[in-house]
């Protein structure tokens, strides 16, 4: 069993700024070390994960994978979820490359079709358009969980472009919750990119119902 | 931390820009060097994802001249300990990145590249 990361270098005014790991996290460490044996058999070299927040989960993932094992890039439009990625992986010895950026903006040129394994944990809550869409600009906490319309305005995004940054055997382990339209989300991967999508752990927790879909490439036929 | 590992991966995505927006030149590089773990599965795994003459030419801009102008036909271990030391073991802590196309200039502060755009950038 992978122990959840060390976060007690955080403090409450961090908080303050970045997301506090809770129940959409764990799940989705869950999933990860649900998944352990088939990702370390996969031998991933290239992680991405967006919105890295605290940094819980790349450290997580550093943990399952072995630090040397693999590059944990990590994307963050909040400068302090940058930092604290990077304290977060020093405080528990795996090495994290943080970068201040949205989505995989910055990267996509060249990591075209070769991300072995992309996590987001969206903000997916329903919110007012508007409401999500400053939250972006302003680069805040709120940035980290309003989501717009459905809770979909960020992850939308996002869905664009995972079939151009899988890599052949890559994987995309991505949070939702049911005001997201989870058939949706797995039809238009399907019919638009050709991605096979399974709910691979659900919870509830709270008011949520928390879901963590694995998307990735069909498998040749 | 800016590793080169890492500056081999970054591209200038600002709007318009998409033909020699890549390598970003580094510019006003603070270094460190900090000891990482030596894995040569990991790096044996991770050549094929290299732009090779970028990471040669982001290497001796630092003052490294320790690679060679190509992939070597015969890795082996000395190779890739060389190849370990400048991909994951030079880090630039203080200093810019530059677009060789368009001139945007991309921060990097206490280790962190600031990769953002302002709204009327983004393509």
């Amino acid at each position: 069993m992978i122990p959840t990361p060390d976060l007690s270098h955080l403090r409450k005014a961090d908080y303050e700024r970045i997301y506090e790991p809770a129940e959409d996290t764990f799940i989705l460490l869950d999933a990860l070390e649900q998944d352990a044996e088939s990702l370390r058999a996969s031998a991933p070299r290239v992680c991405l994960e967006i919105g890295s927040g605290s940094g819980c989960v790349s450290t997580f993932l550093g943990a399952l994978l072995g630090s040397s094992g693999a590059l944990y890039l990590c994307t963050d439009i909040n400068p302090h979820a940058a930092r604290c990625t990077r304290l977060t992986g020093s405080q528990n010895k795996i090495s994290l490359d943080p970068l201040i950026g949205s989505l995989a903006a910055p990267l996509r040129h060249r990591l075209t079709r070769a991300v072995d394994v992309l996590i987001f944990n969206p903000p997916y809550v329903p919110t007012e358009e508007d409401e999500a869409a400053g939250a972006q600009v302003d680069a805040g906490i709120t940035g980290a969980w309003a989501g717009g319309a459905r809770g979909m305005l960020v992850t939308d995004a996002l869905l664009e472009q995972v079939e151009t940054l899988l890599s052949p055997h890559g994987r995309f382990y991505l949070v939702a919750v049911r005001q997201n339209d989870i058939p949706a989300i797995e039809a238009r991967m399907r019919d638009r990119h050709g991605l096979d999508s399974a709910v691979v752990l659900q919870r509830r927790a709270g008011g949520e119902h928390l879901f963590i879909l694995r998307i990735a490439r069909r498998p040749p036929v | 931390m800016v590793r080169l590992i890492t500056h081999n991966l970054l591209a200038c995505h600002a709007k318009g820009c998409t033909t020699n927006n890549f390598p970003l030149q580094i510019k006003d590089a603070q270094l460190a060097l900090r000891e990482a773990e030596f894995n040569p599965d990991f790096l044996r795994g991770f050549i094929p994802r290299i732009e090779w003459a970028a990471l040669v030419s982001a290497a001796r801009q630092l003052g490294d001249e320790s690679l060679p102008n190509e992939v070597p036909e015969m890795i082996d271990d000395d190779f890739l300990r060389g190849l370990h030391h400048v991909l994951l073991e030079i880090h630039i802590d203080e200093g810019a990145m530059v677009c060789p196309n368009c001139g945007h200039v991309y921060p990097i502060s206490s280790g962190i590249p600031n990769m953002l755009l302002a709204e009327h950038e983004i393509g």
